[in-house]
């Protein structure tokens, strides 16, 4: 049997690599990714805790979250072609307009 | 030695299984490229492969020996790690799907069951439909990681192509869903087995014992029609035609590589039907109700003169080769047919994949129909008939059936 | 070492292998080719916990239609190798041994944390019916709604990818 706890670790080294792309990586495609690797990490943690306290609530909101992410990376990836097309470039250190 | 067989059963048996789906499957793709070039020579006033073998019956392996033979070169520029794992993915896939589907009811040998396919899951219907999903990503990869502007082009469209039609295809198949109330395709063949129906127990008629069936012949056109578009057949298969883009997304791979991409696309057209088979057309069942015990002779009723034919055929055919080959299948034909006769117990085991297979091959043939009879689609004459006409129809089915279940079901 | 151990093991060292990966790549497309890997060991775990229903929506939906979608971006904005940047020698020196130490912290409090929760693999299958029950009892209302989002989210990206019109 496998120990909660060890897919609330595997959940945190996940949610924590996915800052680390997020705060690391210059393509904005890249950072977007990392996004959703924190959402998946979150997920799995919903979904042990919902296994091991027996009620199915967290698995349902674990679709939400799924179906939200899917929204929001269509959005998204929108506002990425047109901030590509515009700046010419897909480097986030390039889209600096608003920096003193 | 039998206690360690029992013990590590559960291991040994998928194995054993594994191995014979993969030979049976990969054997059954080959002739099928031999069927298809019959069938679409016959349609077109010619013979097709005629002097490999006795009747072009030997074109498969020397198919396969040129692919094995032939340079496979690397084209310059490409992303190797890409380049070289888009077939195999291809490939991967679609042998995967084939470990859920199950081929006949479970097999009973003395006092040891086990289920006719290879894994029976609870949602195994989700688990293709997920595996059809992650089949975009073979062809996506491969028209783009060939560094060439028309694999590029039609890989990007194959695969937008692809997306599109999954839609409808899951959807389509919903009203089966509503009928059967589960997701395991074991138990939606069993749920058409209405007892003395027979043929009209069927999803695609939908006759059921409380009488709660609605008849799925939109779902089920549906679905074959998004089958076709999602195996890029004709005719949907403007991305990989020859005329229009080079080859689509396979232009820059050559022998083992194109043959992989090749077996693949074979094998998900296989996959694709046995799922319509089982959803729609009873799976393993007969369409004579069961107490037509008559009924259960027929494969040998067809076995035997099949048999004959052959031996009539071989016997005076042109080479020397054939006149070996052709008389001796024959006779392995009648002699299977005879020993079906006479063993009931052989005869039982036969009943379900006898069926199973001949609503595949023939589900299999309206597929190779279809390619010789049909031109192809513009690619937004595709487009649009996906997602204007296939989609709100899908859906329509799936209000009809539960509009139709719940009047039943409560008055 | 029983069977769901090793499977455990298996998959998380999958899905973190594929976690570094994402970070460790240069091209963006080798970048989502790892995530699929992640998001694939991940719905390894979901069925190993019992959530079959929910494994397979992870693979339809994030598998083949979030990164689906990734992938053609990738793809037509032609996005290319990252260029080499000057990491800082201090940084890999003492900053990985120090990130490693807080995970390790990190984990012990969870571990503590949690330690009397009962197991997540218990054998149990959490059935596509009782998950569909109460989709539609009590979590309708956010049913619906979600539906409206997912058609404001394809209005919004129609508006955006459309050229302009002169």
């Amino acid at each position: 049997m496998v120990p909660t706890s060890y897919y609330l670790i595997l959940s945190a080294v996940l949610f924590g690599l996915g800052v680390l792309a997020f705060v690391f990586k210059r393509n904005i495609i890249t950072v977007f990714m990392a996004i959703e690797l924190m959402l998946n990490a979150v997920n799995l943690a919903f979904v042990a805790f919902s296994q091991a306290l027996g009620k199915s609530d967290g698995e349902i909101f674990v679709l939400f979250v799924i179906v939200v992410a899917a929204a929001e990376a269509a959005v998204g990836l929108g506002i990425i072609i047109l901030t590509a097309r515009n700046r010419r470039s897909l480097n986030v250190e390039r889209v600096d307009l608003l920096k003193l | 030695m039998t206690e360690f067989l029992s013990q590590y059963a559960f291991v040994i048996v998928p194995v054993v299984k594994i191995v014979l789906l993969v030979f049976i499957v990969l054997t059954v793709d080959a002739y099928l490229t031999w069927l298809e070039r019959k069938v679409i020579a016959h349609i077109q006033a010619r013979w097709g492969p005629y002097r490999v073998g006795p009747h072009g019956l030997l074109q498969p392996l020397a198919d396969g020996a040129k692919f094995i033979l032939k340079e496979d070169p690397t084209p310059d520029g490409v992303d190797k790690k890409v380049y070289f794992f888009a077939p195999f993915l291809t490939l991967m896939l679609a042998l995967t799907s084939l470990a859920v589907i199950p081929f006949g009811p479970d097999i009973r040998i003395g006092s040891f069951t086990t289920n006719f396919g290879i894994a029976d899951l609870n949602i195994s219907l989700l688990v293709l439909f997920a595996i059809t999903a992650l089949s975009v990503y073979g062809i996506a990869l491969a028209g783009w990681s060939s560094n060439n502007k028309y694999s590029l082009l039609g890989g990007l469209r194959s695969s937008a192509q692809m997306i599109s039609y999954e839609l409808s295809m899951t959807l389509s198949v919903v009203g089966v869903l509503l009928m059967a109330g589960s997701l395991s395709l074991k138990e939606i063949v069993q749920l058409q087995d209405n007892g003395n129906l027979g043929l009209l127990g069927w999803n695609i008629i939908g006759f059921s014992k409380d009488g709660a069936g609605f008849t799925q012949v939109i779902g089920c056109l549906c679905f074959f029609i998004s089958a076709i578009a999602e195996t890029n057949r004709v005719p949907f298969d403007l991305p990989e035609a020859e005329s229009e883009l080079v080859g689509g997304y396979h232009t820059e791979y050559a022998s083992m590589k194109f043959a992989m991409f090749f077996i693949g696309e074979y094998t998900a057209m296989i996959t694709v039907s046995c799922l319509s088979t089982i959803l729609f057309f009873g799976g393993w069942l007969s369409p004579f109700p069961a107490s037509w015990i008559w009924a259960h002779y027929l494969p040998s009723v067809i076995l035997i003169p099949l048999g004959l034919w052959v031996i009539f055929d071989g016997i005076r055919y042109e080479t020397i080769l054939g006149r070996i080959v052709l008389p001796g299948l024959g006779t392995a034909l009648v002699l299977i047919g005879v020993a079906l006769a006479a063993f009931t117990r052989a005869n039982e085991l036969v009943q379900g994949p006898f069926w199973f297979f001949g609503k595949l091959f023939a589900v299999l043939f309206f597929y190779i129909w279809m390619r010789g009879t049909l031109p192809r689609f513009r690619y937004d004459q595709l487009m649009d008939f996906g997602w204007k006409f296939l989609l709100p129809v899908s859906i329509a089915n799936v209000i009809l059936t539960s509009a139709f279940i719940l009047w039943r079901m409560h008055g | 070492m029983s069977f769901a151990l090793l499977m455990f093991f298996v998959l998380a060292g999958l899905a973190v292998l594929g976690a570094l990966a994402l970070i460790l790549q240069r091209h963006p497309i080798h970048s989502a080719l790892s995530l699929i890997l992640v998001m694939l060991s991940l719905a390894g775990l979901y069925l190993l916990m019992g959530a079959e229903f929910v494994a397979a929506v992870q693979i339809i939906v994030y598998g083949g239609a979030v990164m689906v979608l990734f992938v053609f971006v990738i793809m037509l904005l032609n996005a290319g190798e990252e260029e080499r940047t000057n990491f800082s020698k201090l940084a890999s020196v003492a900053g990985i041994p120090l990130a490693l130490a807080l995970a390790g912290v990190i984990a012990a409090a969870i571990a503590r944390g949690s330690g009397h929760l009962p197991s997540a693999t218990n054998g149990e299958l959490t059935s596509t019916r009782e998950l569909s029950k109460l989709l539609f009892s009590e979590f309708v209302y956010p049913f619906e709604l979600t539906s409206f989002l997912i058609l404001v989210a394809i209005l919004g990206a129609i508006v955006l990818a459309q050229r302009e019109q002169n």
